[in-house]
């Protein structure tokens, strides 16, 4: 049922022509941003590129086995990711970061798959990766907002977070505030979202169930399945990996460890 | 002025040794308070008295030795408790935004410190032997100066009756008349209780005065 219009390769270039223009105006005006822009752009195509074949493969061979490793593959990609964009990291922040988004992706899409959509086989690859991705991308930017809020607020300004434990406070009363910050920070591009979903933004997956020939009402049904779905994954993960950075920076004699000790570089 | 009766040590630490990746900052260090002592700790920038002052209330850890407090190890959760007990008051206290009041009344946050109470004219009259009036007490903690902002800290500290106080060069940003007024104030202090307190300062004549009992030498950097 193929009820949508095809895009052919050489139809692409119309696209990329659009962006091209704006390279060449960045590189007469001296803007900077073109090299960023093309490393940016052939990066995106040949990723996509790899993951279609990936998919199509996937989606070809239909086993369980498969689709598993390709989800863990995407989690573990997702949050190393989601560390590696924070201003401040510790090492043992990797780890944690991997395992919180895949645990709570996981969760979440599994959730969906065995409760709503049901599919056969339930680990069917046409709803499982494309849910998995989705929620992977907005835990990832949750998580990186939300740590690198938290990692800041507590060892660059360690003078506040130290004054307070040494008026008696414990290492939670401590660092509540910034717990609270981080969590704040990480769920403000969620939220944003849905404020203004439908009315600002046509959400992605909807705009492309809709162009993929589906029913207006059908996509917005899972869209708000999808949205629930990020909000909820968002929060768990940002929630997460930031407890666990907590526990890491603060010592079970209430004390907030050096940076050094933590393997963190300050400049 | 007569010495206290009960001498038995409030805050103890034998052969205490901390180290930074190049070596030893100080080892084999004693530290004895007991009721009435106004100890010293004199040193020059870089030989560790902070950290000296930061190991004593347990915000960080001697690599060798242990601090006791009236003869007991401190346990983990007990922390919050005993760093109440004996406060180290920052050389640059923490303040929050908010006025000089809310300032004065940031521990009652704590669960430790809960009960505690500021508003009976205690904080007032505390403030004014330091040289300031009850407005100060609605002063926005953004405009103070290095001075007023001591002052906070020490009447902060104050107001939850430790029975140490680790005073980290605590008139360092103060002129003359009110470094005389803090002297007065934290040695009353002492003498008033089961009480003492160690005070580290660059300023020789100030040692003079305050000192009465033990003197830690950090001497010069190595």
């Amino acid at each position: 049922m193929n009820a949508y219009i095809d895009v052919s390769w050489p139809s692409l270039l119309i696209a990329a022509s659009l962006l091209i223009a704006n390279l060449v105006l960045s590189a007469v005006l001296r803007l900077g941003m073109g090299r960023r822009l093309l490393v940016a752009g052939t990066r995106m195509v040949v990723q996509l590129v790899l993951l279609g074949l990936v998919l199509e493969w996937v989606f070809d061979s239909a086993n369980g086995p498969a689709v598993l490793v390709l989800g863990l593959l995407m989690g573990v990609v997702a949050g190393v990711t989601a560390v590696r964009r924070t201003s401040i990291r510790f090492p043992a922040a990797y780890l944690d970061s991997v395992v919180v988004i895949v645990t709570t992706a996981f969760l979440v899409t599994g959730v969906s798959v065995l409760g709503i959509l049901r599919p056969t086989p339930l680990w069917d690859p046409q709803y499982v990766i494309p849910l998995l991705g989705m929620l992977l991308g907005n835990a990832l930017t949750g998580i990186s907002l939300g740590l690198d809020r938290f990692l800041t607020g507590v060892l660059r300004d360690r003078t506040r977070v130290e004054g307070f434990l040494a008026l008696g406070a414990t290492r939670w009363e401590a660092a509540r505030d910034e717990v609270r910050e981080a969590l704040r920070v990480g769920l403000i591009p969620t939220v944003n979202s849905m404020l203004v979903m439908g009315i600002v933004s046509l959400p992605g997956m909807m705009t492309g169930q809709i162009l993929a020939g589906a029913a207006p009402g059908d996509a917005v049904r899972y869209q708000i399945m999808i949205v629930f779905m990020i909000a909820a994954t968002v929060s768990t993960a940002t929630f997460g990996v930031t407890m666990l950075a907590y526990g890491r920076i603060f010592t079970s004699d209430h004390r907030l460890r050096s940076a050094g000790a933590l393997g963190i570089e300050l400049d | 002025m007569a010495p206290p009766v009960d001498q038995a040590p409030i805050l103890t630490a034998e052969n205490i040794g901390c180290r930074l990746d190049n070596g030893w900052i100080w080892r084999e260090l004693d530290v004895n308070l007991a009721a009435g002592d106004r100890a010293v700790l004199t040193g020059r920038s870089g030989t560790g008295k902070s950290l000296l002052l930061r190991t004593l209330c347990g915000l960080d850890c001697p690599d060798e030795g242990r601090v006791h407090h009236r003869g007991h190890p401190v346990l983990d959760q007990d922390r919050p408790r005993f760093r109440a007990r004996v406060m180290y008051v920052q050389q640059k206290p923490v303040l929050i935004p908010g006025t000089v009041q809310e300032n004065l009344e940031l521990p009652l946050r704590f669960d430790i410190n809960a009960g505690r109470i500021t508003g009976d004219g205690t904080a007032a009259a505390l403030l004014s032997r330091l040289g300031k009036s009850v407005e100060f007490l609605g002063q926005r903690a953004s405009v103070l100066s290095g001075g007023e902002g001591q002052i906070v800290g020490l009447v902060r500290a104050l107001l939850l009756e430790p029975e140490v106080l680790l005073l980290d060069e605590p008139t360092a940003h103060l002129d003359a008349e009110a470094t005389e007024c803090v002297e007065k104030v934290v040695l009353e202090w002492v003498d008033a209780g089961d009480r003492a307190v160690l005070w580290t300062s660059h300023d020789q004549a100030q040692v003079r005065r305050v000192r009465r009992g033990p003197t830690i030498d950090l001497g010069s950097a190595s």
